[in-house]
């Protein structure tokens, strides 16, 4: 039988491979973008998982707030990468310094 | 058992994918391997019995999302090769922080297993004789409504942003422009002249 252990697993190992993608992909941001779609995607299982554990709801309606979320962020995270690309050239945000920050 | 051997399924490709995204050499490459994830992910969100989320997983994330992905990666020219100096450098420290928090995260899980959760505290308990998705209906639109009004407005926060930041003005075309055409008054546009015969007219 599943059980929850085996969903917080895959999630887990999903999670690690979105933070792993952000630091060896660090010069390529639609990676990093897709890595955090990653990020959230083990998010969501996880809170799928114990909502379906639990017998809770709540789970799942806030599965979809964090959906909404993620929507909203590609989509402002592509437009910025946008307009940097336009004025550069390049997608290359490791040396994005304007701002000396 | 058909259901142990789904959740396998579904968790070995969703893993296998989102490892291809984060390694794939072309970005184009890993936006399938992204839509892939999506998928089977869905397929562990009905395994888990939420319909409605594995549903709205399909249609947000590879309807909305990815797509979006895959008109800016195929529309902006990008040389990706020289974006991947420095892959090699940066895999040991990436390991490192990986490991160090899939560790992290096995610990918290097995913490979690120990300690246990109170079941009588549950917010909304899930009925058993209606669907899921009437079930989430009913809590949305009743004690959650304010919050997904917020999430609305979320989304149209997103969606003008990204218009106003990717909006630009083309200068050196003319285009209507419509508040001048209506501003514009017969007194400002005509005159009437009543030219004398053979003084001819002054233009």
């Amino acid at each position: 039988m599943i059980s929850v252990g085996h969903y917080l697993a895959v999630s887990a190992v999903l999670f690690t491979l979105g933070v792993l993608g952000i630091f060896i992909n660090r010069k390529n941001i639609i990676v990093i973008l897709m890595a955090i779609e990653l990020i959230l995607l083990a998010v969501n299982i996880n809170l799928v998982a114990f909502s379906a554990a639990l017998g809770d709801l709540v789970g799942q309606v806030f599965s979809m707030f964090v959906l909404t979320v993620a929507a909203g962020e590609a989509a402002i995270g592509l437009a910025i990468l946008v307009i940097y690309f336009r004025g550069r050239g390049t997608i290359a945000v490791d040396d994005a310094n304007r701002m000396k920050g | 058992m058909i259901q142990l051997f789904a959740f396998y399924l579904f968790a070995t490709i969703v893993i296998a994918s989102a490892a291809m995204v984060i390694f794939a050499r072309n970005p184009v490459h890993s936006v399938m391997w992204l839509i892939l994830a999506f998928f089977n992910a869905a397929g562990l969100m009905l395994l888990a019995g939420a319909e409605f989320i594995a549903m709205l997983l399909v249609i947000v994330y590879v309807g909305a999302v990815a797509v979006l992905f895959l008109f800016v990666v195929m529309m902006l020219n990008i040389d990706f090769a020289e974006l991947r100096a420095g892959f090699v450098r940066y895999l040991p420290l990436g390991a490192l922080v990986a490991i160090i928090l899939v560790a992290e995260l096995v610990f918290a899980v097995g913490a979690w297993q120990a300690g246990g959760v109170d079941l009588a505290a549950r917010a909304a308990p899930a009925a058993t004789d209606t669907s899921n998705i009437q079930q989430i209906g009913e809590l949305l639109y009743t004690r959650y409504i304010f919050l997904f009004e917020a999430a609305g407005i979320v989304l149209l926060v997103a969606m003008i942003g990204a218009i106003v930041l990717t909006h630009r003005q083309r200068g050196g075309v003319r285009t209507q422009n419509i508040s001048a055409q209506n501003r514009r008054r017969p007194e400002d546009a005509t005159r009437l002249v009543d030219p004398g015969v053979g003084q001819g007219m002054e233009l």
